[in-house]
């Protein structure tokens, strides 16, 4: 059973003339241990389905399955819950909180569950060893270079035994380098049985992920297969 | 081309045989261009015949022969590093000619087109990407050679998204009747 299912999603916007299908008919699986990309331009409904699979937004039609559980048979209590122990939002822009400490904004959704302040920041800083961040623990946000702010926020995003990792542009702010080691460091999050979807138009970055998924006009067109190992280009390098 | 000036470069550190300087340059290009012995054998002849290297008699132990560069070559080499390198004239680029190509034909839709691209290329990125990933962290020559894989390929996808875009504005633009286009006076003319 994969982590995250979603069943024939639509969501459409508006009615009559102005109706807008802003994803149609989407069916995708994603596996605990993997990385999905899906790729297409801006308004291709990428960011849509990725509110959608959070539980964010409700579908027009179709059925959304986090952990083999149908999100449309949830109350609003339960949905809430779901996301707060389930599912890690990494966006663009890192959205952490300027007066806490790196290690305070990794445990704050822990605090915000209810859990003590002292247990949530030794599994905050857990995670952040875990993640390789165990020297920025200390630092605020202003004292971490772009890339390590977004290092900091998945690791956010995964504190607690979170499995859906959902990611918007990851990293679309940050330089070459820092967009490497933050998909370095989503992968080490894939590897500790998360399943994470980032949606991108940025080929560089989605080359990172298992399997690409393209969407065009609300539709996926098309996917990659798994690619096969990667000594298949020493042994017969590409022709120029 | 620049094998020849690789094999240059290696050989401004010290004098070296053949063989060896096969093995470095496979190394150094962490096995991403393979060479044969033949190539090898061929540019260090030209380079000797050129006054750029020059190499020991063979001697009596074994038919190898040890090359070294001389003061000519090392200018040569220098001159090389420094030139930019010639990318003035565009390729002729198949992918260009065929969505040229595609755009004119009826039963054709040039997204379709953009995608199957779009995809190998997006395959072929994920293999070198896996490449990086796994040894990358460690050897500078590979993760130099991926990444220049990575931004020639990722400049490509650019490309299929900017068609995509462009298509899009044109089909969603009104269409003006009667109104003639401007002629574009002046002929985009490459030299081959």
């Amino acid at each position: 059973m994969s982590l995250l299912e979603l069943h024939e999603i639509s969501k459409t916007y508006g009615a009559g003339p102005t109706e807008v299908h802003a994803v149609a008919d989407i069916n995708l699986e994603v596996d605990r241990g993997s990385l999905v990309a899906i790729m297409g331009p801006s308004g291709s409904g990428k960011s849509t389905l990725l509110t959608i699979a959070g539980s964010l937004e409700e579908p027009t039609s179709g059925e959304v399955f986090i952990d083999g559980v149908s999100l449309q048979k949830m109350s609003h209590n339960d949905k809430a819950k779901l996301r707060r122990r389930t599912v890690g939002y990494v966006f663009q822009e890192f959205n952490l909180l300027a007066g806490l400490t790196a290690a305070e904004n990794v445990s704050l959704p822990l605090e915000l569950d209810g859990i003590r302040a002292r247990k949530a920041r030794a599994a905050g800083i857990a995670v952040l060893e875990e993640l390789g961040l165990a020297d920025r623990a200390s630092r605020y946000p202003d004292e971490l270079s772009g890339g390590e702010r977004q290092r900091v926020a998945i690791a956010r995003a995964v504190i607690g035994g979170r499995h859906l990792l959902l990611a918007d542009e990851p990293s679309g702010a940050l330089d070459q380098a820092n967009s490497e080691a933050v998909m370095r460091m989503l992968l080490t999050a894939c590897k500790k049985d998360v399943a994470a979807v980032v949606v991108t138009h940025d080929a560089q970055l989605a080359s990172w992920a298992d399997r690409v998924v393209f969407l065009r006009d609300g539709r996926v067109v098309d996917h990659t297969i798994p690619p096969p190992s990667p000594e298949s280009l020493l042994q017969s390098p590409p022709q120029r | 081309m620049s094998i020849r000036y690789a094999l240059l470069g290696f050989l401004s550190e010290q004098p070296k045989y053949g063989h060896q300087l096969r093995q470095e340059f496979e190394e150094r290009t962490s096995d991403v261009w393979p060479l044969n012995v033949g190539q090898v054998y061929t540019t260090l002849q030209r380079l000797e015949r050129d006054g750029l290297i020059e190499s020991d008699e063979a001697d009596s132990e074994g038919p190898q022969k040890r090359f070294r560069i001389t003061a000519t070559g090392a200018e040569e080499l220098a001159r090389w590093l420094n030139k930019p390198i010639d990318l003035t004239v565009p390729p002729r680029d198949e992918l260009v000619i065929k969505v040229l190509v595609a755009l004119e034909l009826p039963n054709v839709d040039v997204r379709d087109v953009l995608q199957v691209h779009r995809r190998y290329i997006v395959e072929l990125m994920q293999q070198w990407t896996r490449l990086k990933e796994d040894e990358g962290q460690y050897d500078l020559s590979l993760a130099l050679v991926v990444d220049a894989e990575l931004f020639r390929l990722d400049a490509v996808i650019r490309w299929l998204d900017a068609v995509d875009g462009r298509l899009k504005r044109m089909s969603l633009a009104p269409r003006a009747t009667g109104v003639e286009h401007p002629v574009l006076r002046r002929r985009l003319a490459v030299r081959r």
